[in-house]
């Protein structure tokens, strides 16, 4: 059995010294499509790191029985069943905010963190440390995604989670709301000044020069 | 990677064991949750009804939206050609969608001579009447939807009683661009509506322009950084008042009868 150290490892490590998009670059697109606002951030980081974390758990309790030949595709079988239930948990209890994922939650089965941590280490470690694995790097995921949606909702809408903070011009106040940052793309200049600010601090991260 | 694992009976068996535990597990969620997500939806849609109709107030629960609305509104049907009310179609058990409706060449007519963003539009409409305590209506709620600059845009335009005083815009489901052309739902714009005449001499006059006069009862100012958009819900409200959607029956005025 793996000792605390072991654990804490595994579940802490994804946040700074291993973050699945800050340093494994993965997940991007989902990164930058729902982070416009805060709440929507939030919603989809949990519902990742559920995913993650019962792929990887579910995954680790049969990995001795999958057949290595057919392993990716039971792989992705179970993912799209856990992706296909949060899917219809949320459109249950949070109607408001499955509607702006619209299909973005359906798309977790293809964000590479999920396949990537289940062939990586589910396969070959037991379950418990699979399942913090798993809660790891959703925690990994989520801290860059409410960093970026925080950005991004104070500077382009003047909001955190709806409430107003700096007050807006459309609304008789004197923040004129950035139009760069209500948009998808403008994520990548955040990601990329997360990476750099990542790698500043940590900076065994950065790759050798080729 | 023993190769025990790897014999073809026991591949099979795996994955017809995965594939049964996922599929009931993911049709078990389906299943058990339909009705929470369908009375959601309903919700969802007597929500922007009482918005239109002025009496949602914010924080409501959800009893009270049910209660209120089964109380004061009432839905009707109404034939876009004659203007006049009709039963609704396909019978009373079943559910009537009119934009599923206008995709069935026999229930729809072709759109004519408007930019207004669909091929076809349903011969009945829904149309939900608002009633105060002596069962008077004063206020009239009407579906209207069209393209903005991304894709199709659904509302409920409420008026007056008189048929041409609009009061509220409402649009529930856009696809327009956050922060720019998103603003029509923003409810500083959504009052500007309020008040504003839809016919001049029998025509629709509604004009969705740049530095409108906020006295015009005809002109709203547009949405800053979305002229797309703005374009999109004049010829949305011009085709929907106009002789193909509502004009006829707004001009009947079959709610007093």
């Amino acid at each position: 059995m793996a000792d605390a150290k072991e654990m804490k490892k595994v579940l802490f490590g994804p946040i700074l010294d291993n973050n699945p998009i800050a340093l494994q670059v993965l997940g991007i697109c989902s990164a930058l499509a729902i982070t416009t606002k805060l709440e929507t951030a939030l919603v989809m980081s949990l519902a990742l790191t559920s995913v993650v974390a019962f792929s990887n758990l579910f995954i680790s309790m049969i990995r001795n029985q999958i057949p290595s030949s057919v392993r990716i595709i039971i792989q992705m079988t179970i993912i799209a069943s856990l992706v296909i239930v949060v899917d219809q948990i949320l459109r249950a209890y949070t109607y408001e905010v499955s509607k702006q994922l619209s299909v973005f939650v359906g798309l977790i089965i293809t964000n590479c963190i999920v396949m990537g941590r289940a062939e990586a280490y589910a396969m070959k470690s037991p379950p418990l440390l699979s399942f913090l694995d798993g809660i790891g790097n959703g925690l990994g995921y989520s801290f860059i995604l409410i960093c970026i949606g925080v950005i991004k909702e104070l500077f382009g809408f003047g909001t955190i989670l709806g409430f107003e903070i700096l007050p807006v011009v459309q609304n008789g106040g004197w923040y004129q709301g950035n139009g760069l940052l209500i948009l998808p793309f403008s994520s990548f200049f955040l990601i990329g000044g997360m990476v750099w600010l990542i790698r500043t601090i940590r900076p065994e991260q950065v790759e050798p020069k080729e | 990677m023993s190769a025990k694992k790897d014999s073809f009976g026991k591949t099979v068996g795996v994955v017809v064991a995965v594939c049964l535990v996922c599929s009931v597990v993911v049709s078990g969620a389906a299943v058990g949750l339909r009705q929470i997500q369908q009375a959601n939806k309903e919700l969802d849609k007597q929500t922007n009804i009482l918005t239109a109709a002025g009496l949602y107030e914010a924080g409501m629960s959800s009893d009270v939206i049910r209660s209120t609305y089964e109380e004061k509104v009432e839905r009707r049907y109404v034939d876009l050609d004659s203007g006049e009310f009709t039963n609704k179609p396909g019978g009373d058990g079943a559910e009537y969608d009119m934009y599923k409706a206008a995709k069935q060449t026999e229930m729809s007519k072709k759109v004519e001579n408007s930019n207004v963003g669909f091929q076809r539009r349903a011969n009945v409409a829904s149309v939900w009447l608002v009633k105060d305590e002596s069962d008077t209506v004063t206020r009239i709620i009407m579906p209207v939807h069209g393209s903005g600059l991304w894709d199709l845009m659904y509302g409920f335009l409420a008026v007056d009683a008189d048929g041409e005083t609009i009061r509220e815009l409402i649009y529930y489901q856009q696809a327009e661009t956050p922060g720019l052309g998103g603003e029509v739902q923003n409810p500083n714009w959504q009052e500007k509506w309020d008040g504003k005449k839809l016919y001049k001499d029998g025509d629709v006059a509604i004009d969705v322009t740049k530095g409108a006069n906020p006295s015009d009862p005809y002109e709203i100012d547009a949405l800053s950084g979305a002229t797309l958009t703005s374009n999109g819900v004049e010829n949305t409200i011009r085709y929907w008042a106009g002789k193909q959607g509502f004009g006829e029956f707004l001009k009947n005025q079959a709610w007093r009868s």
